[in-house]
């Protein structure tokens, strides 16, 4: 299927042959990841800023090594050091930024919906990086693609998403675009970071650990953000890590020989995940974060790709 | 280019036979101008170069006993056209081997304006140092844009643009027919 859309703003709004498509376009460009020379012409002349107005690691750089290594030029933008520092507006940093003619923004904030309010406005496309506790579509399309290659296909597998359900924008990209390829998902956390009514969403609940993971394909940890127990939300890290951390131990009492274990990162190693499951065999997290760039370059290209569509004038 | 219009058939211009006579004349001219199979390697471009580059290996592999490499190029990043065709679709580049100093054979059904083989050379030299680069075409139907000459053609078979030429393969189509397509008047 061809790819028509101006934006990638939510997992939600897409197909499922649009993410086929995105995900397919991502597997054919990893090979570029292991070339002596890693760079295609193919975003020659486009310009891709970073818009971040939070911290990130692995999505901004993944983000512009995906454009560097399409030939695109990647300008870098923080809200800290930057004008928005200053006191200006959302709107009005993205519409001079827009001024400057870009080709694509990428853009992460706090709040739900800033990169749909971007897409409304602006002519350049606009991929949402993560906006607040609401979607992270490139997190899903990489999760997918590793799922994937791990697995072979989508259809049919069990996947457990366990930690802060009602914070996690991973989680909610996941469950759409995982219930659209036709898993089965089963969200598990404490009661007071599983969102009411989740059940909505397709996906099962389950309230201990135990029973989340037994007989799944894939287990993905989210990170628990420790500000969620000053928020009184769980009485403990101590108290987190013992329930809902995944050890070895119940993971060799519970899960599958081939369970994948999954995370978004930054891992917090001994609440979430111990060491030895973050570093075992059972995990491909690292795996993850080298999908993210392939999966990056799928975006840029189909978005920039689709947008000389719309532009273009006169038949070739 | 087939979608735009309705196309209907014009006339043939290699059967079964004649196709498969050609490739092993084009075989044997790349043993006999590069002196054996020392060093060589096919890449084929997608998707119908691909099938006549296994086959032309195929093929020195029984005249010559020697295994040649087939690899596989997708040229889609490297095109001079991506902002007219819209939204690219990437099927992969598949070249599991090293093509320095190797004299490499690009293989391709239908040489045309020159500006797929352009691409294919930006895209072959970014894999690494080749020592030669040479060109199998099926079928050449004229109209270059660009300085682009084949070393082994299959057939040259002048035509007009407005006509479109139509490699058949059995591993695509069922059949091994080249024909000639012109569109139907409306």
């Amino acid at each position: 299927m061809g790819w028509t859309r101006k934006d990638l703003l939510t997992m939600r709004e897409l197909e499922a042959a649009e993410i086929i498509t995105l995900v397919d376009t991502a597997a054919s460009l990893q090979e570029i990841a292991g070339r002596e020379i890693k760079k295609v012409p193919a975003l020659r002349g486009k310009t891709i800023v970073n818009l971040f107005y939070e911290n990130s690691t692995r999505t901004r750089t993944s983000f512009e090594i995906a454009g560097k290594w399409l030939s695109a030029d990647v300008i870098n933008f923080s809200a800290s050091g930057s004008s928005a520092a200053k006191g200006e507006s959302f709107i009005d940093t993205a519409r001079n930024i827009a001024a400057m003619s870009p080709d694509v923004v990428v853009v992460r904030h706090s709040s739900a919906g800033a990169a749909a309010i971007l897409a409304k406005d602006l002519s350049c496309s606009i991929v949402n990086a993560g906006d607040g506790a609401h979607e992270h579509p490139t997190q899903a399309l990489l999760d997918l693609l590793t799922i994937r290659e791990h697995k072979g296909h989508f259809e049919g597998l069990n996947v457990a998403i366990v930690g802060d359900i009602s914070h996690s924008r991973v989680a909610r990209s996941n469950i759409h675009g995982m219930r659209k390829l036709g898993m089965t998902v089963t969200v598990a956390g404490p009661p007071t970071l599983i969102p009411p009514f989740v059940q909505e969403l397709g996906v099962k609940v389950a309230y201990r650990l135990e029973d989340a993971i037994r007989d799944v394909d894939v287990i993905m940890m989210l990170r628990l953000q420790q500000e969620r127990m000053t928020a009184g939300l769980i009485p403990s890290l101590r108290e987190y890590s013992r329930y809902w951390g995944l050890t070895l131990d119940k993971l060799r009492a519970q899960a599958r020989p081939d369970v994948l274990i999954m995370h978004p990162g930054p891992v917090n190693r001994g609440v979430e995940l111990s060491p030895e499951v973050a570093d075992g065999p059972y995990s491909v997290i690292l795996d993850q974060v080298a999908k993210g760039v392939a999966v990056r370059m799928g975006v840029l290209l189909l978005l920039a790709g689709a947008k000389s569509e719309q532009a273009k004038g006169e038949p070739a | 280019m087939t979608s735009r219009s309705r196309l209907r058939e014009k006339a043939q211009v290699l059967d079964d036979a004649a196709l498969d006579r050609a490739l092993t004349r084009i075989a044997h001219e790349i043993l006999e101008r590069n002196g054996g199979a020392k060093d060589l390697a096919f890449v084929g471009l997608r998707t119908r170069g691909i099938t006549l580059a296994q086959r032309l290996a195929a093929k020195i592999a029984t005249i010559d006993g020697a295994q040649t490499p087939v690899g596989t190029l997708d040229i889609t990043l490297y095109r001079d056209d991506l902002d007219m065709r819209g939204a690219p679709v990437v099927r992969g580049t598949d070249i599991p081997f090293s093509i320095k100093n190797k004299t490499v054979v690009l293989v391709d059904d239908v040489l045309y304006t020159g500006r797929t083989i352009r691409a294919a050379l930006d895209a072959l030299i970014d894999l690494g140092r080749p020592g030669s680069i040479q060109l199998a075409i099926l079928i050449d139907r004229g109209h270059r844009e660009l300085p682009i000459r084949p070393d082994f053609i299959g057939k040259n078979l002048p035509t007009s643009r407005r006509e479109s030429v139509a490699v058949r393969l059995k591993e695509h189509d069922g059949e091994d027919r080249v024909v000639i397509e012109e569109p139907e008047e409306a």
